[in-house]
């Protein structure tokens, strides 16, 4: 079992110092960026809640559909929280790592010192991870001041989010060092992206799902952070579904790095 | 074939170095040695295998066979090791066009562990050495091709290395903007920097080269210092003939119709003129006027690197 263990840690185990370096980068990028970075991280929120929680949710609401007679802006709050994670780290995944392996080649002068293939694999996740951090506490700032959150336990939503964020972009961020252009990119976000959005139970309970389709929002990543985030957020915790949707979470990133060990290197070391 | 001036161990050796990519070989089984405080040229047509063999110096792209060492080291285990004590100013300049000029170094710095503080004094200096002081704060974007080029060498400096690996320096920059650069290439020699580089400008590698050997197809086929190189595949100077062609004639055969057999040690004939290889410019030109040859133009020249090449492989450098 502990070698298992083991054997399942080492390929997630790669952040190194030199990888530290590497999202040092990303932080001077970021720092010509920040405010109006901010601004759009809480008019977002701010916008979304607004619309679909308190306008939408008074028809939903009058209905008293939901499980338990949750306000709709409370349900929906904790799973928007976590999908717009997902969305911004499958974007920062795609797109800018593409620009750096092909058109601007910032790896490629990063390679010719003493940081390695694996160095940017590890800084670029962390990096996009902090990314997820810092969008989701604004959200957590949203959800609070329009008063969202049945349960103090709403800001391990925060962490839940980060984990869903990098169980995509480490499996997307694989997948882009095995692309020359970034043609697939919009397929993959209007036929992988856009519907788990839409079916992962962010904005109904996946019960509501055609019972053939109810199996495939279960091994999606987003039903897992979105369902996590949602128990805590409505004070509904129970330990073993929770146990549940982290494990896949974490089973997801994994194989995405591990993936993604494997084609940054047959990418960048040729 | 391979002299090893001085008796200091080279600082990079190759032997039977090859580089395969599937079925295709970029570079075929090549041995060369560099020496301390040298400046090596590769010199070849595009596609001869010199970006190949830098980029395996370089430590990042894999040996397929033969043997190489940097520093003493092996690029398979020491890579990082490697790297850490060389600067390379690739063929793609790769500079961050979201980062201003000064941040281009700076984070470059902490690439190879330096402080802030550190990354910055030798940043600004750098700059100062590159001429680009007032463009620190700049972003790169706006930058000419010329001043892209130093600030990549700027970068590439910014571990203090002392082996430079140079792909290309120059192509691409207009002649003011080359010849500044070289006057700094020149400088670190000075300062005692190994220099490698490749290039396929025969008149870059007489500058800036003390050694260098010349490939094509993935091979090294001749090497020695330019003038040894000019004294043993070319005669000292070169005498250019053009004619005026009608529109049916595809070369010069017709207006030469072998009048200047015996005259020359060897005459190339290329799409646009006709080369002499001569010892004297001056008499091959008067003894193809006695002959009743009416060029419609004659240039006596020394022979240069160029001439080597087109000697050695029958083609032309630059096509």
């Amino acid at each position: 079992m502990a070698v298992v263990g083991v054997r399942l840690a080492r390929p997630v185990a790669i952040a190194s110092r030199r990888s530290f370096r590497v999202l040092e980068h990303d932080l001077l990028v970021f720092r010509r960026g920040w405010s109006s970075y901010v601004l759009s991280g809480l008019t977002q929120p701010f916008l979304y809640l607004v619309a679909m929680g308190i306008g939408l949710g008074l028809y939903v609401n009058r209905n008293g559909s939901l499980p338990g007679g949750v306000p709709y802006l409370d349900y929906i709050a904790p799973a928007l929280l976590v999908t717009q994670a997902m969305m911004a780290a499958a974007f920062e995944s795609a797109w800018p790592i593409m620009g750096k392996i092909a058109w601007d080649k910032t790896y490629h002068a990063a390679l010719n010192t003493p940081v390695g293939a694996l160095d940017l694999l590890a800084g670029d996740l962390m990096w996009i991870a902090l990314q997820a951090t810092l969008l989701s506490a604004l959200f957590l700032a949203v959800i609070v001041v329009l008063g969202a959150a049945a349960s103090p336990l709403v800001v391990f939503a925060v962490p839940l989010a980060v984990l869903t964020a990098i169980a995509f972009a480490a499996p997307i961020m694989a997948f882009t060092a095995t692309q020359t252009g970034d043609g697939a990119f919009n397929a993959l976000f209007r036929f992988g992206i856009t519907p788990l959005f839409l079916f992962s139970g962010t904005f109904f309970p996946i019960e509501k799902l055609p019972v053939l389709m109810q199996p495939l929002a279960w091994i999606t990543p987003l039903y897992h952070g979105v369902a996590a985030a949602r128990s805590l957020a409505l004070g509904q915790v129970d330990p073993v579904g929770l146990t549940v949707h982290v494990a896949a979470l974490l089973a997801v990133t994994a194989a995405g790095v591990a993936a993604g060990r494997v084609t940054f290197r047959r990418r960048l070391v040729v | 074939m391979t002299e090893n001036p001085g008796i200091a161990p080279p600082i990079i050796h190759a032997r039977g170095l090859t580089k395969r990519f599937g079925s295709f070989t970029a570079v075929d089984g090549i041995d060369f040695d560099v020496a301390p405080g040298e400046a090596f040229g590769f010199l070849g047509p595009n596609g001869a295998g010199k970006t190949s063999t830098m980029r395996m110096i370089g430590t990042v792209s894999p040996v397929t066979s033969g043997k190489l060492t940097v520093f003493g080291l092996d690029p398979a285990e020491d890579g990082a090791r490697i790297r850490g004590r060389l600067g390379v100013v690739p063929q793609a300049d790769t500079l961050d066009n979201e980062l201003s000029v000064l941040e281009n170094l700076l984070i470059y710095g902490r690439y190879f562990d330096l402080s802030w503080a550190e990354s910055r004094r030798r940043a600004v200096e750098l700059l100062d050495f590159v001429q680009l002081t007032e463009r620190s704060a700049d972003k790169v974007e706006p930058l000419s091709g010329g001043m892209k080029r130093r600030l990549v060498i700027a970068r590439s400096l910014i571990n203090e290395p002392s082996l430079l690996l140079l792909d290309e320096p120059t192509t691409g920059l207009d002649p003011q903007a080359r010849h500044l650069l070289w006057d700094r290439l020149y400088r670190l020699k000075q300062r005692g920097v190994t220099l490698c580089l490749t290039t396929h400008y025969m008149d870059e590698a007489e500058q800036l080269c003390d050694r260098l050997v010349v490939m094509d197809q993935a091979r090294i086929v001749a090497e020695g210092s330019p003038r040894q190189l000019i004294d043993r595949y070319v005669t000292r100077e070169v005498l250019e003939l053009r004619f005026r062609r009608d529109a049916d004639e595809t070369d010069d055969s017709a207006h030469l119709d072998g009048r200047l057999e015996g005259l020359a040690e060897r005459i190339e004939q290329l799409p646009d003129r006709v080369l002499v290889y001569t010892a004297d410019g001056e008499a091959a030109a008067a003894a193809a006027y006695e002959r009743g040859l009416r060029p419609a133009s004659v240039l006596v020249r020394r022979a240069t690197l160029e001439d080597v090449f087109l000697s050695l492989t029958g083609r032309s450098l630059v096509e």
